[in-house]
């Protein structure tokens, strides 16, 4: 995957494309709005990471512009700001997510790689499979090697995302953004209580787990 | 320092002394006036006199000539409080009257002599060279009659001379005692001033020093001291309770840091010194990676209330479904309280909408669903949520199966950091971070609301409170 990371902090933005690398994905840098924009344009890249106070030219600016242009590069925003008309209007403004600082790499990482693959048109299917896992989501049905397993619509929501972002991490705090649609700090075990809930409805009788914790990070379905 | 120099160096001493030097100035203006109109009013009185005795005098003379004269001045001369007499020859010796001898060139001139001359009297043996400055004074007429005969009637001075000199004696006594009077008042004055103003200086100096609990003395009588010191004492305590707050603020942040930064210390310590593979330090890592997880939460709720409590936090109030929210946030706690061996029960119905922003409420009954998952479930029990919709306000209701808050925490609980000490010193997993309730306070706040706590008999009852009136247009349906 490769990104484009606009911030005008040097630090903060070095951070990120050496982290990025050490995950697997290249990163450009550019530190200010107008050389970010240009980038933006001229290049190709998977995901942009844009931080929303920019001199020159605004985060949302750039995106607002790119969308115009017919550029639907997933992006991400950075914000300072954190407050709860920002996720807002920086959403309206066509960002993809949001992301509030001072962020954990782990969710940063793990949001860029969910919007890659919406990028690549992954809504469309109607069966996730993992393993011997299938989820019909049309039918709202969810076997394991050909056993029904009756979950509750919380449940099936939960999985649902899960396996969807099959072998992508997702974090506590996306859980409850998508499953929920609530964007607060997700208080302690909550979400983990879910998890372990699903876990034992999707595990019990089965040999191999399929729903990992990922520690420091969050939840990933893998076979 | 001494005490003068210091009643010296006061205003109110200062401007008394120009005072009391003005007045002075006034004063002897004042006495030199006096004297002077006095003087001339005696010396007008005394020539009347003489003229209407040398008027007489005259008379004597016209009808029994120059013996008559003589023999009558020497009778007026006894007289008790006589005028001064002389009837001197051409040569200037004395035939009658009671003056023995004058100051030499007085008898050339004639008329009325305004200038007071020395003279001698009859019978006096020292020459009257010899007496000089100690010869007594007169004013007086000469006139001369026949053969270079003249006669010389007049007033001795001794009685004006002293009259003045009493009264300037007196009006420097009076003025003296009223200075000394004044000056005595003025340093009681200054002095008792002073007094007050050190009693102030002492105060301020201490809490300078940082004793804000020392307060600026207040008498009961009520004057612009009083007044000064009592609106100067509400100040300092206004700046006592600030720093108080931000003292314990600091306190609570060093210490709810702190922690989470030893452990962290703690654990990369240990990690080095026993660490032996791979798998080892990646625990450690993961460890440490959850401490600095949980103090940026802290941060993040921090940043949040404050952000909150200065109104920085701006939203645009909307409707937003608390029904809803109920529903779904029971939906998030269930498995939680189940897990802790309780029930949530929500009895929110129907469609009440206030006017808000979801993610704020959400987060406010996120952490009260929390608090009573936690501490609210002491022997089992039920979690209960519900809503009141009355003309005044749309109430949302958290009770719990605790312990409850006793009366007097239920204000300090609202506090940042403050965690009773129940809470504070129970296990590992249900220790918060002592902002919760902060945070909802402040979003209740900026919801025009207000978090309310209640003694549920037993348990906890929080409570929501959004006025209707709130952002001028809160609307609700049934």
């Amino acid at each position: 995957m490769k990104i484009l990371i606009i911030e005008d902090d040097k630090p903060s933005a070095d951070y990120l494309k050496k982290a990025l690398g050490e995950a697997g994905h290249g990163a450009d840098v550019a530190n200010d709005g107008a050389s970010g924009h240009n980038m933006a344009q001229t290049g190709t890249y998977d995901a942009l990471i844009v931080d929303r106070m920019l001199p020159e030219k605004s985060g949302l600016e750039i995106i607002a512009e790119l969308r115009e242009a017919g550029d639907m590069t997933p992006a991400l925003i950075l914000s300072a700001l954190g407050e709860v008309d920002d996720r807002v209007t920086g959403l309206r403004a066509g960002g993809d997510d949001y992301l509030t600082k001072p962020y954990a790499f782990s969710e940063l990482l793990a949001r860029l790689e969910t919007l890659q693959r919406r990028g690549a048109g992954a809504e469309a299917e109607t069966l996730y499979q993992v393993g011997d896992l299938v989820l019909n989501r049309l039918s709202r049905e969810v076997k394991r090697a050909d056993q029904t397993i009756i979950l509750q619509p919380r449940e099936f929501r939960l999985l649902e995302y899960l396996m969807r972002n099959a072998d992508r991490v997702v974090t506590r705090t996306m859980l409850l953004e998508h499953v929920w649609d609530y964007h607060f700090d997700p208080q302690t075990n909550v979400i983990d209580v879910h998890i372990s809930r699903l876990r034992s409805k999707i595990e019990k009788g089965f040999d191999k787990p399929l729903l990992h914790t990922v520690r420091g990070a969050g939840y990933v379905m893998r076979e | 320092m001494g005490a003068l120099p210091r009643v010296i160096n006061t205003t109110a001493v200062r401007l008394s002394a120009m005072f009391i030097i003005l007045f002075g100035l006034c004063a002897l203006l004042i006495i030199v006036y006096m004297t002077a109109m006095a003087a001339n009013f005696v010396i007008r009185e005394t020539r009347t006199a003489v003229e209407s005795e040398l008027g007489e005098l005259a008379d004597i003379y016209v009808r029994g000539g120059f013996r008559f004269l003589v023999r009558d001045i020497e009778r007026r001369s006894r007289r008790p409080g006589a005028f001064v007499y002389l009837v001197a020859d051409a040569r200037g010796r004395p035939l009658a009257g009671n003056i023995g001898d004058i100051e030499p060139g007085i008898l050339d001139t004639t008329g009325w002599r305004s200038l007071p001359f020395h003279y001698a009297r009859a019978g006096e043996i020292t020459p009257l060279a010899e007496l000089g400055g100690d010869a007594p004074r007169a004013v007086a007429y000469i006139l001369p009659i026949q053969n270079g005969i003249r006669i010389v009637v007049g007033r001795d001075l001794a009685d004006p001379v002293r009259f003045r000199s009493v009264m300037q004696r007196s009006v420097g006594l009076a003025l003296s005692i009223m200075g000394i009077g004044g000056m005595m008042i003025w340093f009681l004055v200054g002095r008792r001033a002073l007094l007050r103003i050190d009693a102030v200086a002492a105060a301020s100096d201490n809490i300078i020093a940082g004793d804000l609990s020392q307060r600026l003395p207040v008498s009961n009588a009520n004057d612009e001291f009083d007044r000064l010191s009592t609106s100067l004492n509400l100040m300092v305590g206004r700046i006592e309770k600030l720093n108080d707050g931000l003292r314990e603020v600091s306190d609570s942040i060093a210490h709810d840091l702190k922690t989470p930064l030893t452990r962290l210390r703690n654990r990369a310590e240990d990690a080095i010194r026993n660490g032996d593979s791979k798998e080892d330090y990646r625990e450690a890592l993961h460890g440490m990676l959850g401490e600095a997880d949980n103090m940026i939460a802290i941060f993040n709720a921090m940043l949040l209330i404050s952000r909150v409590e200065a109104g920085h936090t701006k939203f645009t109030p909307s409707p937003v479904n608390i029904s809803e929210i109920a529903v779904d946030l029971c939906d998030l706690y269930e498995p939680v309280v189940e897990d802790a061996g309780g029930i949530i029960v929500n009895k929110v119905s129907g469609d009440l909408t206030v006017q808000g922003n979801r993610e704020l409420i959400g987060q406010a009954l996120t952490n009260l669903l929390d608090n009573a998952a936690k501490y609210g479930l002491a022997d089992g029990g039920q979690i209960t949520l519900s809503a009141k919709d009355t003309k005044d306000a749309i109430t949302l209701s958290v009770a719990d199966a605790g312990h409850g808050i006793p009366v007097t925490d239920r204000k300090r609980v609202l506090e940042r950091f403050v965690r009773l000490d129940a809470s504070r010193t129970s296990n590992e997993k249900v220790r918060g971070s002592g902002l919760g309730l902060s945070l909802v306070a402040a979003i209740m706040r900026q919801h025009q609301g207000s978090l309310e706590l209640d003694d549920g008999q037993p348990g906890l009852i929080a409570r929501l409170v959004f006025p209707r009136d709130a952002f001028k247009k809160t609307s609700s349906r049934n």
